[in-house]
C-alpha cells in the first residue's frame, strides 16, 4: 500500500444493478487505488462483468454512487470512463487482425488526439514508447494476425496504455496463455503497478490471481461475498468463497490392476509437430498429457482423433490397427474428441444444445433415409440431463451458455455415441471452479466405467485430480512419465518449464 | 507501404503481376506487333472506367461490405445528368456535367449509406436490392432509349487527349483525357486511404467491427461515407463512360459489377474485409482488361473469355486460400 494513502482512482459505494427485475449487483462497495493490483474472482454470472461494465460505463447502474479520483459522476459513458483512463483489455483483446501492430497500439491515442492526418511515424513512436514501457519488444510492421496469444494480449497492454491508461481491467486474462506466458504476464503488471496503473484482473486461475494482486474481492450471486489483502487467501479458502461451498482437490481414485490394454499408439511420428510417441491406454484409465503450448500436445491428440495424419506409426484400438487421418474411421472405432476450443472447432454455437447433442447420433436413427427425430431428441435430452446442463430451454443457442455448461454439451454429444476412448483436450478451459470440480467428477464417474480417457491440459491441478498418469511432452517427444501417486505439482512445472 | 516485404512472395499482387508478364511474353512471341504503344493505350483506355469501378468497389470490400449496385449507380448518374442538361442547359461545359454526375451518384449512394451504415441492414442484400431498383426506376422514369446526341461539350471531353501520335509501323495511339480521371482517383483513394484517419478506420472496421467500435471509431459514419464515396466514383465512371462512347445508353454497364469485383478479388482484396491495396486492384484491372481484349492475340478464342477470366479467379484466389489451409492443418 502506498505511504501518502492517495484517493482511489475508481470508487463504487453501495452499486446495484438490475436487469428487467434480476438483480445482478446488490449494494457493492469496491475500490481501487493507484498501483494497485485487485483480483475480481467470482463463478459466472456472479455479478464480475456487471461490476466491469459499470466501472467501463458500458451500462449505466441502478442505484448508488460513483468516484473517479474522489469526485461523484451521476453518469458515467465509456468516453468519460476512457478520458479517466479506465482501459478494459477483453477476452478477445478486440485488437485489429488486419492492421500492423504499431496501428493496433496507437489507434486510440490518434482518435482521441482528434487528427484528421494520419500520421504512420507518430503512429511508430507511440507504439514504440508503450513498448519500451513494458519492456517487451515486438515488431512494429507485422500484422496482428500472425501474432501468438500472449502476443497479442501485449498488443492490447500496449494499447491500453498508449491510451494513458490509469486502470486497466484484464477480462480472463490468462485462460489461452501457457505457464511461462502467464509468468511474463505477471512480470509486466508488477511492471505496470510501478508505472502507477492499478489493475484489475478477473481469472478464475486461482494460484494466479493470489500471486499477482494485493486485494482479492469475491462476488457471489452479486453480492460480496469477502474482501481482504491477498495474503488472507488461499486456494481453497477463496474456492470456498467463490463457489459458498468446500470442493476439495479430489484425486482420480484407483485403477484396477488387470484392466485390459484399449488402445496401444506407437512410434507416431509426425515431422515437425512430433517424433516416436509410445503409449497405452488402459480401459478406465485416465491419462494426463501436458506440455507447454507448442510442445506437440494438441498435434498428437489431434493425430489419435485423425484430425492430423502423422507420417508414420501406429494406432492399435482393442489390437485392431486404426486407419489414421480419417476422424470418421477414428469415430467408428470408438475414439471421440472434445476440443480446446469448442467455439470454433467443437459447438454450432448459433444452433439449440438439443442440435448441438443429436448431431453426433444422426447415423444410428436414420432407418433408409429416414431421421426418427423423435427419439434422436429424445436420447440428447436424457444425456442433457445425466451430465446436469443448466440450460433454460434445450432449444436455445449453445452460444447462450456459460462456458462449463458449453463444456458438458460438447461432451454429451459425445458420450451419446457411447464412445470408448475420449480424447478431452483443455477440459476445463474457460470454466468456472465449480464447473471445473463437476467436470472433473464427470471424468472420474466416466473413467469408472470403463472409459479410456486422455486429458490434454497444462492445467496442473487438473491432471492431478483426474489422471492416474501423466505424460509430459517436450519440443514434440514426450520426455517423462509419472505415476500420480508418486509426483506433485510443483515436479510437474519444474518438468514442464526446464 | 514498403514495397519488398517478406510476404512479396506470397501476395496476390505479385502472382497477377506474373500472369500479366507470362501474358505479355507470350502474346509478343506469337505476335510482335503486340508488344507496342498502340497496345497499351488501348489497354489504358479500355481500363478507365471498370479502373474507377473497381477502385470504390475496394474500398468497399476494405471495409467489411460488398457492393453490387454502383453499376446500376453508374449508368443512373449518367443517364440522368445526361438528359438534364439536354432539356435545361444543352451547352453546359463538361466539368459541370461531370459533377452533377457525380452528385447524382454521391447521392444514390447515400441511399445505400443509410441503410446499410444508420439501419444496419446487410450489404449485400441492401446492394442486390438498390441495384436492381435504381435501375428500374432509371428505366420507368427517366427513359429507357438510347441518346446520342449528347450536350457537344461530352464529345469535347471525348476528344481530349493528352498525347497522341502514329508509331513507325503506321499505327495510331492516343492518351485520352479520363487517364487524368482515373488518375485522380487513384491518388484521392490513395491518400484517404493511407493518409488519413477516417481511411485507417475503414481497414479497421474491416478487420473487425465490434473492436472498431469499442475503441470508439465512428462505424456509423464511416461505413456511410464509404457507400457515398463509392457512389460519387460510380457517378464519374459513367459520365466518362457515356462521353467516351458518346452515346447515354440507359442498358449499358449493368452487368459488369461482376467482373470488376473479380478484378479486385484477384488483387487481394478478400470479401471478409480489412484487406485490399490499390497496387492489387490495378493489377487485377490490367488483367481482367488484357483478357477481356486480348486473349485473341495468344489464339484463344474471345468465348474463352468468361471462361478464363472464371479460371484466374479460382487460381488467383484459391491458391492462397488452399496454402492457409495446408498450413493450418500442419501446424496441428
Amino acid at each position: 500500500m502506498h505511504e501518502n494513502n492517495p484517493a482511489p482512482l475508481v470508487e463504487l459505494r453501495s452499486v446495484t444493478k438490475k436487469y428487467s427485475g434480476v438483480t445482478a449487483l446488490e449494494a457493492v462497495d469496491f475500490s481501487v487505488r493507484p498501483g494497485e493490483a485487485v483480483c475480481l474472482a467470482g463463478e459466472n454470472g456472479s455479478g464480475k462483468s456487471t461490476l466491469i461494465k459499470i466501472i467501463s460505463g458500458v451500462e449505466p447502474a441502478s442505484g448508488g454512487s460513483i468516484f473517479f479520483n474522489g469526485n461523484e459522476y451521476p453518469k458515467i459513458t465509456p468516453r468519460l470512463a476512457a478520458s479517466m483512463g479506465v482501459m478494459v483489455i477483453f477476452q478477445d483483446f478486440s485488437l485489429f487482425p488486419n492492421l500492423s501492430v504499431a496501428e493496433n497500439i496507437a489507434f486510440g491515442s490518434l482518435l482521441s488526439s482528434e487528427l484528421k492526418v494520419f500520421d504512420r511515424s507518430k503512429t511508430v513512436l507511440i507504439a514504440q514508447k508503450a513498448l519500451d514501457q513494458i519492456g517487451v519488444d515486438i515488431d512494429l510492421e507485422t500484422r496482428v494476425e500472425n501474432l501468438s496469444v500472449a502476443q497479442k494480449q501485449l498488443v492490447a497492454v500496449c494499447r491500453a496504455l498508449a491510451s494513458k491508461a490509469r486502470l486497466i481491467i484484464m477480462d480472463e486474462p490468462t485462460t489461452a496463455l501457457t505457464q511461462k506466458e502467464v509468468r511474463r504476464l505477471q512480470d509486466i503488471i508488477q511492471m505496470l503497478k510501478l508505472n502507477g496503473v492499478a489493475v484489475i484482473f478477473v481469472s478464475h486461475k486461482l494460484s494466479e490471481v493470489l500471486e499477482v494482486s494485493e486485494k482479492v474481492f469475491v462476488l457471489r450471486n452479486g453480492k460480496k461475498v469477502a474482501e481482504g489483502p491477498a495474503s488472507d487467501f488461499d486456494t481453497t479458502k477463496l474456492t470456498y468463497h467463490m463457489t459458498g461451498k468446500d470442493v476439495s482437490l479430489s484425486d482420480p481414485g484407483s485403477l484396477s490392476k488387470d484392466a485390459a490394454t484399449l488402445m496401444e499408439v506407437s512410434s507416431l511420428t509426425k515431422h515437425g509437430a512430433f517424433a516416436d510417441i509410445n503409449f497405452n491406454l488402459r480401459a478406465g484409465e485416465v491419462l494426463g498429457i501436458t506440455g507447454l503450448l507448442g510442445s506437440g500436445r494438441t498435434s498428437v491428440a489431434k493425430a489419435i482423433f485423425g484430425l492430423v495424419e502423422p507420417d508414420s506409426g501406429s494406432i492399435r484400438v482393442d489390437g485392431e490397427k486404426l486407419e489414421l487421418g480419417d476422424p470418421q474411421k477414428s469415430a467408428a472405432a470408438g475414439i471421440g474428441y472434445v476440443p480446446e476450443d469448442r467455439l470454433t472447432e467443437g459447438l454450432f454455437l448459433t444452433q439449440s444444445i438439443m442440435r448441438n447433442v443429436a448431431i453426433g447420433r444422426l447415423d444410428s436413427h436414420t432407418s433408409g433415409y429416414i431421421l426418427n427425430i423423435v427419439s434422436l431428441l429424445d436420447e440428447a435430452q436424457s444425456w442433457l440431463k445425466k451430465l446436469s446442463v443448466k440450460a433454460p430451454n434445450v432449444d436455445a443457442p449453445v452460444q447462450s451458455l456459460s462456458g462449463g455448461n458449453q463444456q458438458r454439451v460438447a461432451l454429451a454429444r459425445w458420450l451419446a455415441r457411447s464412445p470408448r476412448i475420449l480424447i478431452l483436450n483443455g477440459p476445463s478451459v474457460g470454466v468456472d471452479v465449480g464447473s471445473k470440480a463437476e467436470i472433473h467428477e464427470i471424468i472420474r464417474t466416466l473413467s469408472a466405467s470403463g472409459i479410456g480417457i486422455l486429458v490434454i491440459s497444462d492445467d496442473l491441478p487438473e491432471l492431478l485430480s483426474t489422471c492416474h498418469r501423466i505424460l509430459v511432452m517436450r519440443d514434440g517427444s514426450i520426455i517423462d512419465s509419472f505415476d500420480r501417486n508418486n509426483v506433485n505439482e510443483g515436479d510437474l512445472a519444474q518438468r514442464l518449464a526446464s | 507501404m514498403n514495397f519488398i516485404s517478406k510476404d512479396l512472395l506470397k501476395r496476390n499482387e505479385t502472382l497477377v503481376a506474373v500472369v500479366i508478364a507470362l501474358f505479355c511474353i507470350i502474346a509478343t512471341i506469337a505476335d510482335p506487333r503486340f508488344f507496342s504503344i498502340t497496345t497499351v493505350s488501348d489497354l489504358l483506355r479500355a481500363s478507365i472506367v471498370i479502373g474507377i469501378l473497381a477502385v470504390g468497389a475496394m474500398v468497399v470490400l476494405v471495409s467489411g461490405g460488398i457492393d453490387v449496385s454502383f453499376t446500376a449507380i453508374a449508368v443512373f448518374a449518367m443517364y440522368s445528368s445526361s438528359v438534364l442538361f439536354l432539356s435545361i442547359n444543352p451547352d453546359a461545359s463538361w466539368p459541370m456535367i461531370f459533377c452533377v454526375s457525380i452528385a447524382f451518384g454521391a447521392f444514390l449512394g447515400a441511399i445505400n449509406g443509410v441503410l446499410i451504415a444508420l439501419i444496419g441492414l446487410p450489404t449485400l442484400i441492401v446492394t442486390l436490392g438498390t441495384l436492381s431498383v435504381f435501375r428500374g426506376f432509371l428505366l420507368t422514369f427517366i427513359g429507357s432509349q438510347r441518346i446520342s446526341d449528347l450536350p457537344p461539350s461530352m464529345r469535347d471531353f471525348s476528344r481530349g487527349v493528352i498525347a497522341r501520335g502514329t508509331t513507325e509501323a503506321g499505327n495510331f495511339y492516343s492518351i485520352p483525357w479520363s487517364v487524368l480521371a482515373l488518375l485522380f482517383v487513384i491518388v484521392l483513394t490513395w491518400v484517404i486511404l493511407q493518409k488519413t484517419m477516417l481511411g485507417r478506420s475503414i481497414y479497421a472496421i474491416g478487420g473487425s467491427v465490434e473492436s472498431a467500435r469499442r475503441i470508439g471509431i465512428n462505424v456509423k459514419w464511416t461505413q456511410f461515407f464509404v457507400y457515398v464515396y463509392v457512389g460519387a466514383l460510380a457517378g464519374l465512371a459513367g459520365i466518362i463512360y457515356g462521353s467516351v462512347g458518346r452515346m447515354a445508353d440507359p442498358f449499358s454497364l449493368v452487368g459488369l459489377e461482376l467482373s470488376v469485383i473479380a478484378a479486385v478479388v484477384l488483387g487481394g482484396a478478400r470479401l471478409i474485409g480489412g484487406y485490399g491495396t490499390i497496387t492489387g486492384t490495378l493489377l487485377g484491372v490490367a488483367l481482367i482488361v488484357i483478357v477481356q481484349n486480348s486473349l485473341i492475340v495468344i489464339g484463344i478464342p474471345t468465348t474463352w473469355q468468361s471462361v478464363t477470366i472464371g479460371l484466374l479467379i479460382l487460381i488467383g484466389t484459391g491458391l492462397p486460400a488452399y496454402r492457409a489451409k495446408k498450413v493450418a492443418k500442419n501446424a496441428g
